[in-house]
């Protein structure tokens, strides 16, 4: 479904992101840690074309979208939840979602299908979204992914600042996107824990790279603390090979 | 005292609809188009050519040139704006700024430089009015171009409130990176805006051109008035701009009535105030925060 070549990003003289590849299946949910500057953000701006100075090649579904700006890469069926939500505050929570209905793909996922799935969002539909909490601004930023219709969404820190319970909530709702088995799904995520209890697969960046990678059963806590923090720099070749 | 203000009023209808389209494209496209009264006065100059020539009816011209204006403003952002934009905020300014000039020249060059006005062509309207109580006289003309300029706003807050194109245009507005992640494209966006902005440039020429003479110098006074008019009300805000529009149209007539020459100093001064207010609380003067703050708010 989407497949990621050697992409390797720069942030003027300094390499963000280096030789990173991997796929998504459908149904599959891929889970991606790292420390806070380990290039996380920086890759998945590049893959959506947010970040244009960068190389190797991203292809979904077959078609290589490398060179397409981000709106028609939304169009080939990639959606992001970025960092930071990255709401339009100004318009309604509806509003917010009809755009990206609007101008994303047609299928199974309209306004009512979105609101089924995400039930929080029925009483706040005419809020302006930059008034809700960080848990409906999230659950918002989903919604309006979902609502381009995407054979792939990347959902960028995806509970970053948000309570312990509106992060229940979102695991919840995420549980049941899982459950359809119609989307690939990236879930960039801070708390290892919680990524690999969701995750199908996990890869870790270190300083760009990856530095772990394999089925998120197979790995110990042990291996993705210590990819995390860098202390096995041979991790990756190691559980690559069982992955 | 009552006359200058009513006065006022009305002249910031005119404003209203020349400040609409600079403010539209300030918001949406980031950058400020210092043609913007160039292109109005050329759709003027092109509206009196039609109906002086081609002895076209007024109102047939004006409705001519909207879709001609309206695909030359998205040619301009399609092949000349959208490359400038790639190089900063500076480029784009620079940019407009040539275009003023070339736009100036050109109509020198085809028009010759004698004053121009559809005041010949509009019959009694040119000095027609309403006697109210007081000795209050209001001209007809003034009045319907208000009342163009309400329905010019209204018809703008319908379509950015309840159209497609309308969504798109204020989510690019608010945040261009997320409306593409959101699927919009949003450099057609921004041709359609600026195609919108030049309608609106037309409609505000033809207002000039039926109050006033016009030459081809014309242009770089009334960007000033409308950025004026922007300023005042807010970036990004539809009806800010004619409450700006009448704060500098009655700052400019009570000017007037104190001596002839302090029209535009009045309204200069107001707006300088209304800056200095705007920018007290900006801090850095960068330019996300010189925008944000003239959006309405303080930075």
């Amino acid at each position: 479904m989407l497949e990621v070549k050697n992409i390797e990003a720069r942030h003027g003289l300094l390499q963000a992101v280096r030789g990173v590849s991997f796929s998504v299946r459908k149904g599959e949910v891929l889970g991606v840690i790292g420390a806070n500057g380990a290039g996380k953000t920086t890759l998945f701006r590049a893959i959506t074309g947010v970040h244009p100075d960068m190389t190797g090649s991203v292809t979904l579904n077959g078609q290589d979208i490398s060179t397409l700006r981000p709106a028609r890469r939304v169009a080939a069926g990639l959606a992001m939840v970025p960092e930071g939500r990255r709401l339009f505050p100004d318009m309604s929570v509806r509003e917010n979602l009809q755009v990206a209905g609007e101008h994303g793909r047609r299928g199974d996922w309209t306004l009512a299908t979105v609101l089924d799935a995400l039930p929080a969002l029925k009483p706040i539909l005419k809020s302006l979204a930059g008034n809700l909490s960080g848990g409906q601004r999230q659950a918002v930023a989903i919604g309006r992914a979902l609502m381009t219709n995407p054979n792939v969404v990347i959902m960028d820190e995806v509970s970053l600042g948000l309570s312990p319970i509106a992060i229940e909530g979102l695991y919840e709702s995420l549980g049941q996107l899982k459950a359809s088995g119609k989307t690939g799904i990236v879930v960039v995520e801070q708390d290892l824990r919680r990524a690999t209890a969701f995750s199908d697969r996990i890869i870790c960046l270190l300083e760009g790279a990856i530095t772990l990678e394999g089925a998120s059963g197979e790995l110990s806590h042990d291996d993705i603390t210590s990819a995390y923090f860098g202390l096995k720099a041979e991790s990756h070749e190691g559980s690559a090979a069982h992955a | 005292m009552l006359d200058a203000i009513i006065q006022g009023v009305l002249l910031g209808g005119y404003y209203a609809i020349l400040a609409a389209g600079l403010s539209l494209m300030l918001g949406v496209t980031r950058f400020l188009n210092l043609a913007h009264g160039d292109l109005a006065v050329l759709a003027a100059y092109l509206v009196i050519y039609l109906v002086a020539t081609w002895h076209l009816p007024i109102v047939w011209a004006i409705v001519l040139m909207l879709p001609v204006m309206g695909l030359l403003g998205w040619a301009l952002q399609a092949f000349l704006f959208a490359r400038t934009m790639k190089g900063g905020f500076l480029l784009p300014l620079l940019t407009t700024f040539g275009l003023g000039a070339v736009i100036q020249n050109g109509i020198y060059g085809v028009f010759s430089s004698d004053v121009k006005s559809l005041g010949n062509f509009i019959g009694n309207l040119a000095w027609a009015s309403w006697k109210l109580p007081f000795h209050i006289s209001v001209g007809k003309l003034p009045v319907y171009i208000f009342v163009a300029a309400v329905v010019v706003l209204v018809s703008l807050q319908l379509l950015l409130s309840f159209t497609k194109l309308g969504r798109a245009m204020r989510a690019t507005t608010i945040d261009e990176e997320a409306a593409e992640l959101s699927g919009i494209d949003a450099r057609r966006i921004q041709r359609a805006t600026v195609a919108i902005a030049m309608v609106l440039a037309v409609l505000a020429g033809a207002a000039l051109a039926m109050r006033s003479l016009v030459n081809p110098y014309t242009g770089p006074t009334q960007l000033i008035f409308a950025f004026e008019a922007v300023v005042i009300g807010g970036i990004g805000s539809l009806w800010g701009t004619l409450a700006g529009g009448i704060v500098l149209g009655i700052a400019q007539s009570l000017g007037a009535k104190i001596s002839p020459q302090l029209f535009q100093l009045f309204g200069h001064i107001v707006f300088l105030a209304v800056l200095w207010w705007r920018l007290k609380g900006a801090g850095s003067l960068g330019l996300a925060n010189f925008l944000r703050s003239l959006k309405g708010g303080r930075a």
